[in-house]
């Protein structure tokens, strides 16, 4: 049951990555940076919330952390070269921890 | 100019190795889960998956295939890697006052995972990248 809850999840975030770094990622990849904060702030509010289970399951495991992705972050800074390489991972690595901070004080007021 | 949107196949091939992807990742964290201190499984998870997503432009199948291409990279990798749970595992870290560990963690995962990036592309021609990520395969 819990890995069915998974696999959905995934199911939802990882097209919705997709169809966002489809439209978004050209020339700088605007669409990856934007879901990795958005999740990282969504799994920050679940995290506060105490979510557990089959909660947890569904929308951490699986739609957090497949609307997420470490992979095409690091090819993609890879490839963006030096300069822009180093500024798309600093900005990726810190609104991400700003928004998992933001989320978890907002469920945590909650 | 205005994008065309993505294909339904496409979108139906990431949900797909999205599911997969995320399967793998919850069925790792079952059997080796990350615990206290350094999150050594989230860590191996996303360092073999920035592996895998440089090399598999090599694979002679994947250039030949655009929807096995996204099914394996937005889908599978991006489903199996995370960066939600890298953030907060850092978060929980600095609040449980493990400010040095979650600074080598944060540091340490991005540092690893460049370095797997940079070996995992000598695997594959600079060609086939070029092809793969015109097909969309690192999104």
């Amino acid at each position: 049951m819990t890995a069915l809850l998974v696999a959905l999840g995934a199911m939802v975030g990882a097209p919705l990555r997709f169809a966002c770094a489809h439209y978004l990622d050209h020339p700088f990849p605007r669409g990856t940076l934007l879901v990795n904060v958005a999740g990282s702030f969504v799994l920050g509010l679940c995290s506060a919330l105490s979510l557990s289970g089959s909660q947890l399951a569904l929308v951490g495991t699986g739609f957090c952390g497949a609307l997420t992705t470490y992979s095409a972050f690091s090819v993609q800074t890879m490839m963006l070269g030096p300069r822009s390489g180093a500024a798309y991972a600093t900005l990726t690595v810190v609104l991400a921890l700003i928004a998992v901070t933001a989320g978890f004080a907002l469920g945590a007021q909650a | 100019m205005t994008t065309p949107a993505p294909s339904a196949r496409l979108l139906l091939a990431v949900a797909a190795g999205g599911a997969v992807g995320a399967l793998l990742r919850w069925c790792l964290g079952q059997v080796v889960p990350d615990g206290d201190g350094f999150p050594w499984t989230t860590f191996a998870i996303n360092v073999l998956g920035s592996f895998a997503l440089a090399a598999i432009p090599g694979l002679v199948a994947v250039g030949r295939h655009p929807a096995l291409a996204v099914a394996l990279g937005p889908g599978l990798l991006g489903g199996f890697t995370t960066l939600s749970a890298y953030a907060e595992q850092a978060r929980a870290l600095v609040d449980e006052g493990a400010v040095a560990l979650a600074g080598a963690y944060v540091v340490g995962t991005l540092a690893a995972c460049l370095l797997a990036v940079l070996l995992g592309g000598r695997l594959a021609p600079v060609a086939a990248r070029r092809d793969f990520n015109a097909h969309e395969g690192n999104e």
